[in-house]
């Protein structure tokens, strides 16, 4: 049959595969990449940006954000939006910081506790009430930041964290780092081997690549979708605890925009804003690139903060371009 | 095959006795009995509307029949969704592939129960030894940790059957599965779902193309107005007595009518209105000319990959031209621009109505005026009388049977929804009207009307441009067809040359002789 003529719709040709393998890596690796050119780059431009001590400032800033994107990044991957988990994280803060005295299980827990019950309602709503992610988790942007400012007289008090044992699981650590540092670490590793290896993860990506055929295949849709804003809620929540932790109270005004930096973490760490596919590693590339191109435009020292977001929203840009360029050379 | 039903019939499978299903009053089955035996296949045949969909629904659980009962093994039944007819061993294959695109061919089987090792974790490499194994078993070898979008159509609806039967699927449902299949896949599909029967698997059927059901169908079921008014074997019935019942007239009427609905046919005269030379794109098209003339229907004929698709897109503007003019009413047509094409009067009701037609969400008046709105429009308000006038007109004319005007487009049946889009060309006032595949996936009633139609517009001198897979609908439609291949024109067929015979001879190209094939193998090719 001469099908030579037949348009791309067909099998594809083993150039188009190799084509597709190359572009797929470069979406995948592409954030981690970048970021080992930018570090090459500003370790030879800037003799104050290759030092230990600037590292480990890099590694404590990406901390708090990586946890945060680690719960944005599953629920992306089902083709969902968490806008809730900047002012879930400032709610964080502050039950960490009222729960510290109870010492540190009572700065842990009560976050832990209540951002996960705020995913469980948000789950609840969009995943059984069959609600907009969109509109749901920006009700819970708008009414948890409410929450917070009633919990310090809007916005008046800032509890302050005076258990030492708290104020080390922020500031203390082990082997130069810092626990924030850690805790983001064993959250990233875990939630890699799940998404890799767990079953549930499958269906999340299944829901993301097709939520019908994932209907209609018999998976447990609702539960994980469900699933996935209570884990983004509990990551939120931890990683305000840990925030309190290391500044020694509870800010109410902390996190506000949070939200977005997770989300351009996520898609420039190659996650597909629709769903169906990421990595943890790409987030976690993505949160560093953030924060790398944030410390690099300070080393400069004469520019401005607005500087920095003007760089970053060029850059999310750029990565965005290119994703769409890579996914239509994949055909995705 | 066949003796299994005459000798020792297998115990039934699954049996609906009396099912009922009304919906806001309307009855859309009414007492229908069905039965299903092991290893069977059956023809569910219907008009849309008869039921086809509806009783599909209620045998996989995504209805649940109002009066009535099912059986599954001789034992009642009932599934209250579609996952619980899925454990009970019925599966079904959908028109589009309902698997995700994203995942690998060996995540797509094993989603939702895949193996696991001692610690709770996937087991990748057991998941894709058992993937390639069950493939095998079909005679399927394809890299399973390839993402399934990677592979072609047929492919992947093959890997939902896999997946389906790998469910311990007693029944496997299969609604219009050929539809977006190349012939070739569809042979592969045939021989897979022969090796099910052999397994026991019984097997619905449900598609327009007659070809299929008579080759792999061994009973039929035919539904009329939600009532079933056929039961038997398809040996017994000829293509005509099929028709005929479906459409509930008599043979010698449906025979009278030819298998199309197409009048007597006449070339076009006078100075062609649209003149076409030396179409290019590279890989697709080279060196195409055409000449068609107001008020007749050239077909435009081609095997699958000829250039037929692409040659009406070239001449819509919808494809970028890489060489070529075209030419309408004397003016140079702007190659590659829709709206030049529009302007110029030649507009092209495309392949796929629901991926490139029609907006399912809109009703019918927006849907036709759409395309016309910028003429309607002054300053940027449209007139809603004048769209009125014009929603009015068509609908009448076209006979577009629905509540309102205000009916939302995506409750017609297929064949309304393709004369909304043919109204929506004719509201542009055209010169050159452009098909491609008028009457694919609409049922035998609408296709008449569709095709009669085509006759019609042909006699008000509009000229026509038809392009069908479908050797009947080009033969009887067209007064004269251009032949593609590989694609460029092939030859052209005139007067007494348009027959099927000679058109299959051009298709297969001349150094090759219409005898090295059967006529069916050739159609197969379609």
């Amino acid at each position: 049959m001469s099908l030579a003529l037949e348009p791309s719709v067909g099998p594809a040709t083993t150039k188009q595969v190799t084509r597709e393998r190359i572009a797929g890596n470069v979406q995948r690796y592409g954030a981690a990449i970048v970021l080992g050119l930018l570090l090459v780059v500003g370790s030879f431009a800037f003799p104050t940006f290759p030092t230990l001590s600037n590292f480990t400032n890099i590694a404590t800033q990406s901390s708090f954000l990586l946890i945060v994107a680690v719960g944005m990044t599953f629920v992306i991957l089902t083709g969902g939006i968490d806008l809730s988990v900047g002012s879930v994280y400032a709610l964080g803060g502050i039950l960490a910081a009222y729960g510290s005295t109870w010492g540190i299980a009572g700065a842990v827990l009560l976050p832990l506790l209540v951002c996960g019950a705020v995913g469980i309602l948000q789950g609840l709503l969009i995943a059984y009430g069959g609600m907009a992610p969109f509109i749901v988790t920006l009700a819970g942007l708008l009414g948890i930041r409410g929450l917070v400012f009633a919990l310090t007289n809007e916005g008046a008090n800032t509890p302050l964290i005076k258990d030492a044992a708290v104020t080390a699981l922020g500031q203390g650590g082990m082997l130069g780092l810092r626990w924030p540092v850690v805790i983001a670490v064993v959250v990233v590793v875990i939630g890699s081997v799940l998404l890799a290896r767990g079953r549930g993860s499958q269906t999340v990506l299944a829901i993301g690549g097709s939520e019908s055929a994932a209907v209609l295949m018999g998976l447990p849709v609702a539960r994980v979708k469900f699933s996935v804003y209570v884990v983004s809620g509990l990551c939120a929540g931890l990683a305000g605890a840990l925030n309190a932790a290391y500044s020694s109270s509870g800010v109410p005004t902390v996190g506000v925009g949070l939200e977005l930096s997770a989300i351009a973490a996520v898609v420039i760490g190659g996650t597909l804003l629709t769903g169906g596919r990421g990595n943890l590693i790409g987030t976690t590339a993505g949160v560093l690139l953030l924060t790398v191109i944030q410390n690099l435009i300070n080393q400069v020292g004469s520019l401005t903060s607005s500087v920095q977001a003007v760089v970053s929203g060029i850059f999310l840009a750029v990565v965005v371009i290119i994703q769409t360029v890579l996914s239509r050379t994949q055909r995705l | 095959m066949t003796e299994q039903l005459s000798t020792a019939a297998p115990a039934p499978v699954l049996e609906a006795r009396g099912v009922g299903k009304t919906f806001t009053g309307v009855a859309a089955l009414q007492g229908v009995d069905f039965t299903l035996r092991a290893g069977e296949s059956l023809a569910l045949m219907g008009e849309n509307g008869a039921g086809k969909s509806t009783l599909i629904k209620v045998l996989t659980g995504v209805y649940q029949p109002d009066e009535g009962q099912m059986f599954l093994h001789g034992e009642p039944a009932s599934f209250a969704k579609p996952v619980d007819a899925q454990h009970a061993g019925i599966s079904t294959i959908y028109q589009e592939v309902n698997l995700v695109p994203l995942m690998t061919v060996a995540q797509n089987i094993f989603l939702g129960r895949e193996p696991r090792n001692r610690f709770g974790l996937i087991d990748f490499r057991k998941m894709q030894e058992d993937a390639r194994s069950l493939l095998a078993t079909y005679d399927i070898h394809v890299d399973v940790r390839r993402p399934l979008r990677s592979l072609a159509l047929g492919m992947q609806q093959m890997v939902a059957l896999a997946r389906a039967v790998s469910i311990d699927a007693r029944v496997v449902i299969m609604d219009e599965p050929t539809s977006s299949l190349e012939a070739r896949e569809v042979e592969t599909l045939f021989r897979v779902i022969g090796m099910l029967r052999s397994q026991g698997i019984a097997i619905v059927y449900v598609s327009h193309r007659m070809d299929e059901i008579f080759a792999i169908c061994e009973t039929v079921t035919v539904l009329r107005d939600g009532r079933v008014v056929h039961n038997g074997r398809l040996a017994d019935l000829s293509r005509v007595e099929l028709v005929a019942l479906m459409l509930g007239r008599s043979v010698e009427k449906v025979k009278r009518g030819g298998v199309t609905a197409f009048g007597e046919v006449k070339e076009g005269e006078g100075e062609p209105v649209l003149t076409a030379r030396d179409l290019s794109r590279k890989h697709q098209i080279s060196g195409i000319g055409l000449d068609i003339r107001p008020g007749e229907v050239v077909g435009l004929g081609g095997l699958l990959g000829s250039g037929r698709s692409e040659t009406l897109k070239a001449m819509a503007g919808v494809m970028q031209l890489d060489e070529g003019s075209l030419t309408v009413d004397g003016k140079r047509v702007r190659s590659g621009s829709v709206a030049a094409a529009i302007k110029a009067g030649v507009v092209m009701l495309p392949e796929d109505r629901k991926a490139e037609g029609i907006i399912p969400n809109l009703s019918i008046r927006d849907n036709i005026v759409l395309a016309a709105l910028p003429r309607l429009s002054r300053a940027g308000f449209t007139s809603r009388a004048k769209q009125d006038a014009i929603v009015d007109v068509f609908m009448k004319r076209l006979r577009i049977k629905a509540a309102s005007p205000n009916q939302v487009v995506s409750e017609l049946s297929g064949g309304n929804q393709q004369k909304v889009m043919i109204a929506r060309w004719l509201a542009m006032n055209p010169k050159v009207l452009l098909l491609d595949e008028p009457t694919r996936g609409i049922d035998v009633g609408a296709k008449a009307e569709v095709q009669a139609l085509i006759n019609e517009l042909a006699d008000e001198g509009l000229a026509i441009v038809l392009v069908s897979s479908e050797l009947e609908e080009v033969v009887e439609g067209s007064a004269r067809v251009v032949v593609l291949r590989d694609g460029s024109v092939e030859r052209e067929l005139r007067g007494s040359e348009v027959t099927e015979q000679h058109l299959m001879a051009a298709l297969v190209g001349e150094n090759h002789s219409p005898a090295d094939e059967s006529p069916a193998e050739i159609k197969e090719r379609l």
